[in-house]
């Protein structure tokens, strides 16, 4: 029995759907193919002819979960059209609720989505028989998240509140006051939870990844900034796709993102943190360092720790915005439609997410491109799966398998964006 | 004007932009269209933790969504979900692997399911990426709005827990 194929119909806990195939001859991995299937292909289609101000709108539907980012991107690429650079109250209030996607999305993946596979359950259910506190805390910051969602983005799954130039509504301080206790709370359970998912064994597993992602002049990159990479390319976001390019390959829908000169490369938590660990809080450097994590982080099983020290420094941040609110003075700066391109790009909890639009004299889109972070890692979770078999092949085959998915959580891919069915075979 | 006592919370779930996906969002819609007195509703997307927020307030809960169980294309499934267990990918195409399904067998564990919940799944055909839903989606959505209606008219007098079968959480 020389040659094997293992099949894992679902791949589960992983957001949407999409499939997985390895193949193994002699001991030797001889294809890795990662399926995911690509909405926001529509999308661009969708939103060519619709006013430039639909598009922030329209593209929070692409995603249940990250919203925020979609929306952030897009509004972003708008303003660069018409030469805005939104700054000051208006901005940190995006970054507010930009925090609270962060906050919901990170507890997610990291209690009902990764930690069981680190505990050895079958799933969130399984950790819940065995641990209800666990979980009911979990639900309890994830809440957090949401309720800031709900106050500054105005609604919880696809919020409404964010408009090209600026906001619909600004919320009143006596909306923003009540999360405070909460907050201070959830930075608590957070900083908990670092040190409890630092306590979980990791396989001894690394890669040499090319790191990809926003730089801020001051801040932990969430919206804006210059794209950095950790073989030192620093550009503007408008340079973007002189520097990376999309490819289609016959066995996905989805592009694969490719950095022009180097190959594949990773979004998200790592890339993040590796490239911006002096942009973090005192305090959430120090729990870096409470935990031994320290850049460069090259073990993606490690990235559950990343996004709890994020989802720690969210709330920390949330807290710092809020504790200096005070209601601007008007909800928008006007905005004057012009014809142009332009890009936007932030930093979604699974990584780096760019949009770009071409607007017309009469305010329509006349095209859009929309990558998101999961098809930029499709190539990495490829390699990622071929390096990790090849190093574990003798692992029994049961094991192997589950390590396989939980190679792929490790990105907490976010298939509902990037695909539509997921099958996770072995040959 | 008898006082309502409770409050029914009505969750369409789904993706409008795929297909037969999209018939949640459109019946929560069209319920909050009709502007029912003590009858919230929302659109979600079928994240499972998101639901078991919403529920944490009222007593009453309806869930609509688009399933994929292999029957007719249009089948309307009604569930209680405090008398019989909801079937793991059943609830499939809310895209989501901590789903309707987990969500209500995580609140079954930890003692958070609403006092009732009503599940309805519709079986769709198409689930592609577009807008619109197939014909017999469409064709099951007035006998689909009208079971949701009597069961928020049961819901909503207040001796409407007494004339349905009263499900308790027995464990």
């Amino acid at each position: 029995m020389n040659s094997r194929v293992i099949r894992v119909d679902q791949l589960a806990r992983v957001e949407g759907e999409g499939s997985l195939v390895v193949k193994i001859n002699e001991g030797k991995v001889t294809d890795v193919k990662f399926r995911i299937y690509e909405p926001p292909r529509f999308f661009e289609a969708f939103l060519r002819g619709r006013k430039f101000t639909e598009a922030p709108d329209i593209t929070a539907r692409i995603c249940g979960i990250c919203p925020v980012a979609y929306q952030m991107s897009s509004v972003m690429a708008m303003e660069d059209v018409i030469g805005m650079n939104l700054e000051g109250p208006l901005r940190e209030l995006r970054r507010l609720l930009y925090c609270g996607e962060w906050i919901e999305s990170h507890v997610l993946h990291i209690y009902m989505l990764h930690a069981p596979d680190f505990l050895g359950y079958q799933d969130a259910l399984m950790l819940a028989k065995d641990m209800p506190d666990v979980v009911t805390r979990a639900l309890k910051m994830k809440k957090i998240g949401n309720d800031i969602v709900n106050v500054v983005g105005g609604r919880e799954i696809h919020p409404i509140n964010v408009k090209v130039g600026g906001f619909y509504r600004l919320p009143r301080k006596d909306e923003l006051l009540p999360l405070v206790e909460r907050l201070k709370w959830g930075l608590d359970q957070a900083i908990e939870t670092a040190r409890l998912v630092a306590s979980f064994n990791f396989p001894d597993f690394e890669v040499p990844y090319e790191f990809v992602s926003l730089r801020h002049e001051t801040e932990y990159p969430m919206m804006g900034g210059r794209i950095v990479t950790s073989s030192g390319l620093d550009i503007s976001i408008r340079d973007y796709e002189f520097y990376f390019e999309e490819r289609h390959v016959p066995h996905s829908n989805a592009l694969h993102a490719l950095e022009r000169g180097h190959g594949r490369y990773l979004v998200g938590p790592l890339a993040r943190f590796n490239l911006n660990y002096d942009r973090l809080s005192p305090l959430t450097r120090q729990l870096a360092e409470d935990v031994k994590l320290a850049p460069v982080v090259k073990n993606p099983f490690r990235s559950i720790i990343v996004r709890a020290i994020e989802t720690a420094y969210a709330y920390e941040e949330a807290l710092r915005i809020i504790a200096s609110y005070e209601v601007p003075e008007a909800p928008a700066v006007a905005v004057v439609p012009s014809a142009g391109i332009g890009c936007g790009a932030s930093e979604a909890p699974r990584g780096m997410l760019y949009h770009r639009y071409r607007i017309a004299d009469d305010g329509l889109i006349r095209d859009a491109k929309i990558v998101p972070p999961t098809a930029q890692n499709q190539p990495t979770i490829e390699e990622d799966v071929r390096l990790f078999v090849t190093k574990f092949v003798d692992m029994p085959r049961e094991e192997l398998t589950w390590k396989c998915e939980q190679t792929v959580r490790n990105y907490d891919p976010c298939i509902s964006c990037a695909t539509h069915f997921v099958t996770l075979e072995f040959t | 004007m008898a006082q309502i006592s409770t409050q029914c919370l009505v969750i369409g779930i789904g993706n409008e932009f795929r297909n037969d996906d999209g018939l949640g969002i459109l019946i929560a819609r069209e319920i909050r269209r009709r502007n029912l007195e003590s009858v919230f509703v929302l659109e979600q997307s079928g994240e499972g933790t998101a639901l078991m927020e919403a529920w944490e307030g009222p007593d009453r809960v309806i869930i609509v969504d688009a399933i994929v169980s292999g029957k007719a294309p249009g089948e309307i499934h009604r569930l209680d979900a405090l008398q019989e267990e909801t079937p793991r990918g059943f609830f499939h195409y809310s895209s989501h692997s901590f789903g309707v399904a987990e969500a209500v067998a995580m609140a079954r564990q930890i003692g958070k399911l609403p006092e009732h919940l009503i599940l309805y799944g519709i079986e769709g055909k198409e689930f592609g990426e577009g807008v619109g839903l197939s014909d017999p989606v469409v064709r099951s959505i007035p006998e689909l709005i009208a079971m949701i209606e009597d069961d928020l008219h049961a819901q909503r007098t207040p001796q409407g827990a007494s004339q349905e079968n009263q499900p308790r959480q027995s464990n």
